[in-house]
């Protein structure tokens, strides 16, 4: 026994298949009145268009782009390559091998071990930013700068050479505007504040 | 004489295809525009650069010919649809006559007397390029395309020929150059056939493929069409036909309803000859682009037709409609000997 088919939501339109009037079915009106609707945007709607090497459009201050490493005021290397990050990493783009630190490098790593290779596969980094929020040593984040295209594929995988910060003061990254007051509640909960 | 024709028909075209190559980047721009959009601007300012660098990049591609394709008609196809469409430019008056001192230069390559016929073979022999081009390429999407063309050329010529005999009932002649010289004194024949008018704009625009009639080549359905198989050159020719039919209908438009190289009152400006004539070929020009332009803004306004809405518009709609126009035309010029008959 068949019953009345219950709508499931309220969005269910009546449609009507009503026999079109003469005036639509010679369909010049209609032709002439979207004629005039791009007319009207021929002429007088501005481009919606960004020029974007020219033209940057501003980005969200929590954007997540191409990751950095970052170094302490002192410019020594924070990551302790505890892989953290790559457990925390969805998609297995991080890959890293740790190393101890010898006499007379405690001006480049500020920890006893450190990442000898740090290794971000773009191509399959999701950039989810779960690697940042897993760092215990505020050692990775994400920054706002776009990961450049490239005709192959092996470019893509991403060494220390690109991803840890430059020495030069002047050209660190600058990544405070990420910590905004909800980055930084949030990282408050974090159980390993003492690195701060 | 020859040779002046010759420099002639040379001008003509290089003027035809630089039109067609920057009917190519209006076409961007226009879309671009009602769409909202910039449209090219990279290839130099303005990217006014653009149809060379299009051009080139189709010379570059690789010129691929399908293993399962008849080669000859497959060569042929591309041949055919830009040889046909370079030819109708010759017989359009494009402007008056130029006299400077013994030496006269007429704007109009031939002058056939059955110049508006001509015009309609070669539209119709456009067609087999399309369709030997998608019959080679032996490719379904293609030979798909290339039955639409035709189907779709047999609809709608029927109802573009129609309309010009109710024009050339009112004009007399059939010569191109005596349709312009019927308007240059009198009104445009737009006045007295804008039914005419009408139903051969409409055909025109299903004659060269353009939306809302781009059946043949309709990307959503059949791919490419009938050029799907197509790359490099020969489908840069297909694409530049397009074009440059584009650009010879307008100027049949112009030529057949709006008087041509006709400027209203130009007689009574008081300008010599000689300004006449090439003020002339610019206004034809000027309306020529009113036409691509309109050309364009059809295309980037209106949905495609279906294939049965296709067919019903041209048998059941058009045609009748041309034969009616022919009727009231023909009763109405031939008034005063019906009514000698009572």
């Amino acid at each position: 026994m068949a019953t009345a088919m219950q709508p499931l939501t309220q969005r269910s339109r009546q449609v009507s298949n009503k026999k079109m009037t003469f005036m639509e079915r010679i369909y010049l009106p209609a032709i002439l009145k979207g004629m005039a609707i791009t007319l009207k945007h021929f002429f007088f709607v501005k481009a919606a268009t960004v020029k974007y090497p020219e033209q940057k459009r501003p980005f969200s201050a929590i954007y997540r782009g191409l990751h950095v490493l970052k170094r302490d005021d002192q410019g020594r290397e924070r990551c302790t390559a505890c892989g953290l990050c790559a457990v925390a990493c969805p998609a297995e783009a991080i890959t890293m091998v740790s190393a101890e630190r010898k006499k007379g490098e405690e001006k480049m790593y500020r920890e006893e071990k450190y990442a000898s290779v740090y290794e971000i596969n773009m191509l399959r980094c999701i950039f989810c930013g779960d690697c940042e929020d897993a760092c215990p040593k505020e050692a990775i984040f994400l920054t706002d700068r776009l990961v450049p295209s490239d005709y192959t594929r092996n470019p893509f995988v991403y060494g220390k050479e690109w991803l840890v910060e430059p020495l030069d003061p002047a050209l660190r990254v600058d990544v405070s505007k990420r910590q905004t007051p909800e980055v930084l509640k949030f990282k408050g909960q974090k159980q390993y504040s003492h690195n701060r | 004489m020859i040779l002046t024709t010759l420099i002639f028909l040379s001008v003509l075209l290089l003027v035809t295809l630089g039109v067609a190559a920057y009917e190519t980047y209006g076409e961007r721009k226009v879309a671009a525009f009602m769409q909202d959009r910039v449209g090219p601007d990279r290839a130099g300012p303005f990217g006014i650069l653009q149809p060379i660098a299009d051009g080139v990049k189709m010379f570059m591609k690789e010129d691929f010919v399908p293993a399962t394709a008849n080669k000859r008609l497959y060569f042929l196809g591309p041949a055919i649809a830009m040889t046909t469409a370079l030819l109708t430019g010759c017989v359009i008056p494009w402007g008056g006559t130029m006299v400077i001192g013994d030496f006269t230069l007429n704007f109009q390559a031939a002058d056939p007397e059955i110049g508006i016929l001509y015009v309609f073979a070669m539209v119709s022999i456009g067609v087999y390029g399309i369709m030997l081009g998608g019959w080679a390429s032996n490719n379904k999407f293609a030979l798909y395309g290339a039955i639409r063309a035709a189907s779709q050329m047999v609809s709608y010529e029927l109802a573009m020929g129609l309309s010009i005999v109710a024009l050339i009932i009112g004009t007399g002649t059939l010569s191109l150059s005596g349709i312009v010289s019927g308007q240059l004194d009198g009104w445009w024949n737009i006045a007295a056939q804008p039914l005419g008018f009408l139903l051969f704009l409409v055909c025109a625009f299903a004659e060269t493929n353009r939306a809302p009639f781009d059946l043949p080549e309709c990307e959503t359905e059949l791919v490419g069409g009938y050029h799907t198989e197509f790359s490099s050159m020969k489908l840069g020719f297909y694409l530049f036909a397009e074009y440059v039919n584009m650009f010879i209908s307008s100027a049949v438009i112009s030529t057949l309803y709006f008087g041509g190289y006709d400027i209203p009152f130009v007689d009574q400006a008081g300008l010599t000859g000689f300004w006449i004539t090439v003020l002339g070929t610019g206004m034809l020009f000027a309306k020529i682009i009113f036409f691509i332009f309109f050309f364009m803004w059809i295309r980037w306004t209106l949905p495609r037709f279906r294939y049965d809405q296709l067919m019903n518009l041209g048998w059941k709609t058009l045609i009748p409609l041309a034969i009616l126009n022919i009727l009231i035309t023909g009763l109405w010029n031939f008034r005063t000997e019906l009514l000698a008959l009572f």
